[in-house]
């Protein structure tokens, strides 16, 4: 009885003191080892008095628990201190840079070809594509431009050989032939991609992009027309109201036509779109020719329908501020860093087109 | 064409104001494109008296003029005409003016000493006439109370431009803008009701259009006016002509210019006593030259339509005339042309000859047949009123008779069209206010179209009349349909966008470059391509169409680096191009890399960019498109401007279907050619013409999930091997030896030197072992071992490193 009292006196004594982790180590071992002083106890415990028993084995458990619990509580101590001064020595100076990394960027004429189409692709629009280098047939006569028609001069047109019947495409405009020809209506399709004139000045570059619409069915009216293209301003410049002026004009594959303008001001220096009395002319559409229709063997009295071309430069400049054409095409790094767009910024109808 | 609501008032009696007016334009279809002050430039130039005109104190042939223009001091100017003297009223230019004959801005200037500000002005000067010798002499009578006033007129007119589509020649003239305006509500047309012309004797030039095959006039119209006196034209005249922006010549020449301008009908005006007998409107021969009025010698091929007379050609019909009959100011007798010229056979000879006129303008835009009595009526009119003379009977050849086209018009075409309605009465009441004679029958519109309208020819045609007068703005909006048939994107338009980003997030920053290029530069990526020539390109150095992306991103690399970038990486997604037909091109996506991969950092070691690193793009981008690497195979044969050591192909399967991609380093000879200052440059091209498209969407393609719990073991080998083996194919042997328990083989060291062969070398790979159904034992990993070691021994020359 007073051998387990010593015991535990003793050792609650010794392990108040400053150990380390041997100490309190060694000290464990002669308390629980095989010989330990609280194991040989507990191989006495048959020794005792059997009325005895319940009292000396009580006893004996109430120290060994006391003396294990600080046995584990001094470990813990002295672990936590260990690795605090360890954490201690590691700390680094997080204001170090990060490791380098590089971002990506996606051309701003991609970006807006992708927006485009996926506010087309909410309405059922599907994407078509069609060749640079054209024949003068599909850029052309196809297209109701028979060969000295004044309005071949609206086009500057890169020729690839002397007879002038192959070039490089003047509108996207081609693509509605090829894609008449190759399929049977109704058709409702864009067609983004590159168009080249030989023309180049300050607002004008040799090469730029444009995306062709067409939907033919059997009753698409200018209604029909005027109701997408306002669907599609809106959509694009992420506005609510958008004010929208269609005037008449000429293009030789529709009849009627018209351009239309959107309603714009100079706010701070920056171009507010929708609003003010001013207008800016973004595309030219119409109801596609029936001599067009004939051509591309669809029976202009069974079907009928529009057609637009948009130039997608001029909106991507309209609607991230960007002032110079050419520097579309230019490369200069400092240029593609700040207008292009992080690859994972794919525009998307649910998240919004842009960020 | 440019306009001022004054002409215009002369044919419209309108009340709308000029503001109204250019909404009204715009509205129909003549798109007005700008607005500007008619002479606003002009109005600096005031009327001054010369008080002294002394000898310049160092030239003998300035004179130093005391200037009177109107305010309290006379200005100095220095003066070079010979007749600048004392007393002599002429037009002042103050510094600050645009001359408007060479477009300079004078200033206050020294001339040999003297101060001079200002300038007294010729009238070539002030392009009132080709007179450059001395300066304007005003009368006094008119002039001595005008000192300091404006010389022009001043208005605030202005110049309307209005840009006329190609389809619409009834409008480049003043009288057809106004016909238009009429019949959109604007205004009521003036008709003007003039005396009957005095018409003397026959025209006595025998005229004649000879009939031969292609004959582009149809109708030739003349009148012989005898007896004039050219003379500069008055004041009203010259107005109109320099409000537009031209100058003024002569009378005569002036009241064509002005007719046509007034009622779109270009006429030409002979010096008959120039004219060697008759004239016969004949085709051209090849050969054949003449002056024209341009001053240039233009040599004709043949069918041309030309104006000749006994001896020679004397202008092409409708497009220009020539220099030998041209009118001057001892001109005695004037002959009038008023002609119809077929407008394809004026377009295509003056696309030939590259003759641009307003006359050749107008005429191969369609001029109204049966204007050319009219434009001669006018014409003799105003001459006659300017310059005397004695106006003949009209001469009017004719190879055939102008008929008038008709349309049947279903009125219901226009709701169908337009998505809206408009009540009968008012569709005839726009076609005839427009021209068209109308007569209803029972479900259509018999219509005659009026001459002047040659691009009005089907029912369409019609409906884009009536809707364009009625308004745009009357058409309905309807809502699109959300509603989608077919997927937005084919698989082939998927993958482009799919590696267009998946490359992009690699840290490229995306280009686009022009499809053309410079054939220096082209040539060294040409490999065995064709050159795609441009036969008129827009400079010598973009003459062709690129074959490779490269030829353009390595100009623009450069460019960047010398903005003092060096570590770069650009791509380009577009077409290369190998032939001259429409399916000669394929898409490509290209990227180059260069300098280092980090730079100056504290952390990260420096390391230069390497073909390791393009590799790395080229697979973990088709990796991400949905390619099992697995299956992928590369090897080594690359295109010449890839360096040949580092550089390689790739192909999905090993079948070697097409490739799909090259990468490397780019060829050092390239470099040095073009001068290319980087430590490094590396690059890829992929070929997506050249993807294969699997049947099933990667969705289906996923197969059963299937994975072990049990525990894998891991073995490392060395094999030294001859120098030139491939590691891939070790690789693939190992992986072969047991495709379901090998579960990977790493590369994890290669190694030449001491203690290997010379020729040889050692790679060290690590294989991963692991079963699916249980947990292999020591002699199941042994019995692998020795397959692995022996599948490599006896299928090559390598030897296991021990």
């Amino acid at each position: 009885m007073s051998d387990i009292k010593k015991i535990k006196d003793d050792f609650l004594l010794k392990l108040k003191g400053n150990l380390d982790l041997n100490q309190v180590n060694q000290i464990k071992t002669d308390l629980f080892g095989k010989a330990g002083l609280i194991s040989s106890q507990f191989k006495m415990l048959g020794k005792v008095a059997e009325k005895e028993r319940k009292k000396f084995a009580s006893d004996l458990n109430q120290v060994k628990d006391e003396l294990q619990n600080l046995i584990s509580e001094k470990i813990d101590d002295i672990e936590t201190k260990e690795i605090n001064q360890k954490l201690e020595k590691e700390k680094v100076d997080i204001t170090l840079p990060e490791r380098p990394f590089t971002q990506g960027k996606i051309h701003p004429v991609s970006q807006v070809i992708d927006e485009i189409s996926s506010i087309f692709s909410e309405i059922g629009f599907s994407v078509e594509e069609g060749p640079d280098i054209e024949n003068e047939y599909n850029n052309f006569t196809a297209l109701n431009t028979p060969d000295n028609h004044p309005a071949r001069d609206m086009h500057d047109t890169f020729y690839l050989d002397d007879k002038k019947e192959l070039l490089l495409r003047t509108h996207t405009s081609p693509v509605q032939i090829r894609t008449m020809l190759n399929d049977k209506p109704p058709f409702k399709i864009i067609a983004p991609g590159r168009t080249y004139r030989s023309d180049s000045d300050q607002t004008h570059a040799p090469m730029f992009h444009q995306v062709e619409g067409l939907h033919i069915d059997k009753d698409i009216n200018m209604g029909h027309l005027k109701g997408c293209l306002n669907y599609f301003i809106k959509e694009f410049f992420e506005v609510d109201k958008i004010k929208m002026r269609f005037r008449p004009s000429h293009f030789p594959f529709t009849e009627p036509s018209a351009e239309v303008d959107i309603g714009y001001e100079i706010k701070d220096g920056k171009i507010v779109i929708g609003e003010g009395d001013k207008w800016l002319e973004v595309l030219g559409c119409g109801m596609v020719h029936p001599n067009v229709l004939r051509n591309v063997k669809v029976n202009p009295d069974e079907f009928q329908g529009y057609a637009f071309g948009i130039g997608i430069d001029r909106l991507a400049m309209l609607k991230y501020g960007i002032n110079d054409l050419r520097a579309f095409f230019d490369c200069d790094y400092r240029w593609l860093n700040h207008f292009g767009f992080d690859p994972i910024d794919v525009p998307t109808n649910y998240r919004g087109l842009s960020r | 064409m440019k306009i001022t609501t004054n002409w215009l008032k002369e044919h419209l009696d309108t009340k709308l104001n000029e503001n109204e007016i250019i909404d009204k334009l715009t509205d129909i279809g003549l798109e007005v494109e700008s607005v500007d002050k008619q002479s606003g430039e002009l109005d600096a130039f005031i009327v001054a008296k010369i008080l002294k005109a002394e000898k310049h104190p160092d030239a003998d042939r300035l004179k130093v003029c005391d200037v009177d223009i109107g305010s309290d001091n006379p200005v100095k100017v220095v003066c070079g005409a010979p007749n600048a003297k004392e007393g002599l009223l002429t037009i002042y230019a103050p510094p600050g003016a645009v001359i408007p004959k060479n477009q300079m801005k004078l200033v206050v200037s020294k001339i040999r000493g003297v101060t001079s500000s200002g300038m007294l002005c010729s009238e070539s000067e002030l392009n009132l006439s080709e007179e450059s010798d001395g300066i304007i002499e005003l009368s006094t009578k008119k002039y001595e109370k005008k000192i300091g006033k404006n010389y022009f007129p001043k208005n605030d007119l202005n110049v309307i431009d209005i840009s006329i589509t190609p389809n619409r020649a009834d409008c480049l003239g003043v009288s057809g803008i106004a016909r238009d305006l009429a019949a959109a509500g604007a205004g009521k047309l003036i008709k003007k009701k003039e005396q009957k012309l005095k018409k003397k004797g026959k025209q006595t030039v025998n005229v004649k259009i000879l009939n031969e095959k292609g004959q582009a006039c149809t109708s030739f119209g003349s009148c012989l006016i005898k007896g004039v006196k050219n003379t500069e034209s008055p004041d009203w005249l010259k107005e109109k002509i320099i409000s537009l922006g031209q100058k003024p010549i002569s009378a005569i020449v002036d009241i064509t210019n002005y007719v046509m301008i007034d009622l779109n009908r270009p006429l030409h005006a002979y010096d008959v006593d120039k004219i060697d007998k008759q004239i016969i409107v004949r085709n051209s021969k090849k050969g054949e030259k003449f002056e024209a009025l341009d001053n240039k010698e233009y040599e004709l091929e043949n069918d041309m339509c030309v104006i000749s007379d006994s001896s020679g050609v004397l202008g092409l019909g409708g497009i220009i005339g020539g220099t030998r009959t041209g009118t001057e100011f001892d001109t005695k007798n004037v002959l009038i042309e008023s002609a119809y010229f077929n407008p394809r056979s004026i377009r295509k000879s003056s696309k030939i000859l590259n003759i641009d006129t307003d006359a050749k303008f107008r005429f191969e835009r369609g001029i109204d047949p049966l204007s050319i009595e009219q434009g001669l009526e006018k014409a003799a009119r105003l001459i006659k009123e300017i310059c005397g003379g004695e106006i003949s009977e009209f001469d009017i050849q004719k190879t055939e008779k102008t008929k008038n086209s008709n349309i049947k018009f279903n009125p219901v075409l226009f709701e169908k069209i337009t998505g809206f309605n408009i009540a009968k009465k008012e569709m005839i009441q726009i076609l005839e206010n427009l021209g068209f004679e109308v007569k209803k029958t029972k479900n259509f519109f018999d219509l005659i179209i009026p001459p002047w309208r040659p691009d009005i020819s089907q029912e369409v045609d019609v409906v884009e009349e009536l809707v364009r007068i009625k308004g745009y703005d009357q058409i309905k909006m309807i809502e699109p349909e959300k509603n989608r048939a077919r997927d937005t994107l084919n698989s082939k338009q998927k993958l482009f966008h799919f590696l267009q980003r998946s490359i992009a997030s690699k840290g490229y920053l995306e280009a686009i470059t022009w499809s053309f290029t410079d054939s220096k530069i082209n040539q060294l990526f040409l490999e065995k391509n064709k050159e795609i020539k441009i036969v008129n390109p827009i400079s010598s150095d973009l003459n062709v169409l690129r074959s490779s992306i490269f030829s353009n991103l390595i100009i623009h690399l450069d460019k960047n680096l010398g903005r003092g970038f060096m570590d770069l990486s650009i791509f380009e997604i577009g077409p290369t191009f190998q032939g001259s037909q429409p399916s000669e091109q394929q898409t490509v996506i290209s990227g180059l890399r260069s300098g280092k991969l980090t730079r100056q950092s504290w952390i990260e070691k420096e390391r230069l960019v390497d073909v390791f690193d393009v590799k790395r793009d080229v697979i973990q981008s088709l990796v991400e498109a949905g390619f099992n690497k697995d299956k992928f195979y590369i090897d080594d044969e690359t295109p010449n401007y890839y360096h040949p050591g580092k550089s390689g192909r790739v192909f999905l399967n090993k079948g070697k279907e097409k490739v799909i991609a090259f990468f490397g380093d780019i060829h050092p000879k390239i470099l040095k050619k073009l001068d290319i200052k980087s430590e490094a440059l590396v690059g890829f091209e992929i070929f997506l013409d050249n993807i294969k498209h699997p049947k099933k969407s990667l969705k289906d393609q996923k197969t059963q999930y299937k994975y072990s719990d049990f525990q894998k073991s891991e073995r490392d080998f060395a094999f030294v091997l001859d120098k030139n083996f491939k590691v891939q194919e070790l690789i693939d042997i190992i992986s072969n030896v047991d495709k379901e328990l090998i579960k990977s083989v790493k590369v994890f060291d290669v190694y030449e030197g001491t203690n290997i062969p010379e020729n040889k070398k050692s790679i060290a790979l690590n294989v991963t072992i692991q079963s699916l159904e249980k947990t292999l034992n020591e002699e199941d990993l042994n019995k692998i071992n020795h397959l692995i070691i022996s599948a490599v021994e006896t299928k090559t020359d390598a030897k296991i490193r021990s």
